[in-house]
């Protein structure tokens, strides 16, 4: 290495070029890769919502899957009523609740799934008919153990019967609170009530330990005790008047008492798939 | 090492002198992604990726380079081309970037790199360093996949992905060991993984620093 190499000129000479040089290349990355990676994100996301309804297949085509069997709506949460004020296929409740228009901010005791600020609007996903859907797909998001957790709730046309649920993007502690993703608990899921009474609109789902004992119960993750109480917070958070509880009122009109026969068929649906 | 020749560039690292077993660099990377095999076999091969060109680039340019800014100079250059790998990733392996998450960015901070460009990569060929680099990063991939390998098999029950101990949570007998898929137990398997080739290569064996005295017989210490 020559001495010359230390002046301050050739410093600032090789400071300058080798950082245009890399922020170049950094940002043609960037650019260039985008529409690969929002395509990756957008696929993602409609996979985990098929999934959760249990219609996805591995191999499918999911674009075509969504097209056809899927209608995304915007919901006002406060009503309970659709909007078009939004584009269902853009509107992003993360960042909705961002923004002081359609967001507000949760104080300390009504924010019990640990968001601090929540959106005033959520997209849903409508399986089947949009008068009379079959299933019901609500986007959740809480407070974990290590960090946020994103979700779906797929709920069944009565607005009270859960379908399944699944994160997509979460980081708890593998082998313990992610097994929130282990196909066999998602399986006990099936079949279980959100509310109790007729017209109720606090939720009554949680998960307890030591197995389940009624159908507003699931079984907790053994050894992801805080997982598990980040996951009856957000639930109870979302179903509640505070986010979809209206919304899914619905549907809950129309409830018909006989669904412990339900609960047997369906499992053995999600122990086959 | 100016007699480097090609072919022990490039194969050393991987038994006789390698970057986690020998040197004892990028340990902390090699604790937090190896729970599976495939997530190691992907940041294997990003690491592969980055040591190389990492070391070609500093290399192409050593002569250039003035000494007061150079570690700056490596660094920008490696988180440059480590932001490149993340971003590759994420448009072509959206899967394994979920996995990996942070860690690719971590490379940045993994000491093999850096110390591949300032010990090999500031006085050697362009050529030279670009093997090196590779070599470098097979050796960490060597050990990031035996660690996976038995963290998959002892921590879920699976080799890449796929059952091979059925577990209690899955129907089957087998209970795995939650330590496994913990950071922690990585520190143990590296421990005997180097036990076991400082056997074989007993030339590997540091030289004790000072020699321990026999115990003191008790009327010596009167």
């Amino acid at each position: 290495m020559a001495q010359g190499n230390n002046s301050i000129k050739k410093v600032l000479i090789v400071a300058f070029s080798l950082c245009i040089v890399c922020s170049v290349i950094v940002s043609t990355a960037a650019v260039a890769l985008r529409p690969a990676q929002q395509l990756n994100q957008e696929l993602d996301r409609k996979t985990n919502i098929l999934n959760v309804a249990n219609l996805y297949e591995p191999g499918m085509d999911v674009e075509e899957a969504f097209r056809t069997q899927i209608t995304a709506r915007v919901v006002e949460l406060d009503t309970g009523e659709y909007t078009d004020q939004f584009n269902p296929d853009t509107f992003d409740g993360f960042e909705a609740s961002r923004d002081p228009a359609t967001g507000r901010t949760l104080s300390g005791d009504r924010d019990i799934a640990g968001l601090s600020r929540v959106e005033n609007f959520a997209t849903i996903y409508l399986i089947g008919d949009e008068e009379n859907p079959d299933q019901i797909v609500l986007p959740i998001r809480g407070q974990g153990l290590w960090g946020r957790m994103m979700g779906f709730l797929a709920v069944e046309g009565d607005g009270n019967t859960i379908v399944s649920i699944t994160y997509y993007d979460h980081s708890e502690t593998p082998g313990l609170g992610a097994e929130v993703n282990n196909p066999r608990w998602q399986a006990q899921w099936e079949g279980k009530k959100i509310y109790e009474e007729e017209g109720d609109l606090s939720p009554e789902i949680h998960l307890t330990k030591g197995g389940a004992s009624n159908q507003y119960e699931v079984d907790a993750l053994s050894g992801a005790t805080l997982t598990s109480n980040g996951v009856t917070n957000m639930l109870q958070f979302w179903l509640s008047e505070e986010a979809f509880a209206l919304y899914l009122a619905r549907f809950r009109s129309g409830t018909e008492p006989s669904d412990a026969e339900d609960t047997d068929t369906n499992f053995d649906d999600v122990e086959g798939a | 090492m100016a007699d480097a020749n090609a072919k022990s560039v490039l194969t050393a690292p991987i038994f006789k002198n390698n970057p986690i077993a020998l040197q004892i660099l990028g340990i902390c990377s090699a604790l937090a992604v190896t729970t599976s095999m495939s997530v190691s076999l992907v940041m294997a091969l990003a690491v592969i990726f980055v040591t190389s060109f990492s070391s070609m680039f500093v290399s192409l340019i050593r002569n250039q380079i003035p000494s007061s800014i150079r570690i700056i100079v490596q660094m920008t250059i490696i988180a440059s081309l480590v932001i490149v790998v993340d971003q590759i990733l994420k448009a072509y392996a959206y899967e394994m970037s979920k996995q990996l998450s942070v860690f690719v960015g971590l490379i940045i901070t993994n000491c093999i790199v850096m110390g591949r460009a300032e010990g090999f990569a500031m006085t050697n060929t362009p050529g030279m360093s670009f093997l090196d680099g590779i070599g470098n990063g097979l050796g960490y991939g060597f050990v990031l996949m035996v660690v996976g390998f038995f963290r998959e098999l002892l921590g879920s029950g699976s080799v890449f992905g796929l059952t091979i101990l059925p577990t209690v949570q899955n129907g089957g007998w087998y209970v795995p060991n939650g330590m496994m898929l913990l950071p922690p137990s990585a520190f143990f398997i590296i421990g005997l993984l180097i036990w076991v080739l400082r056997s074989v290569n007993p030339e590997q064996v540091e030289e004790s620093e000072f020699k321990m005295k026999h115990n003191t017989k008790p009327k010596e210490a009167v």
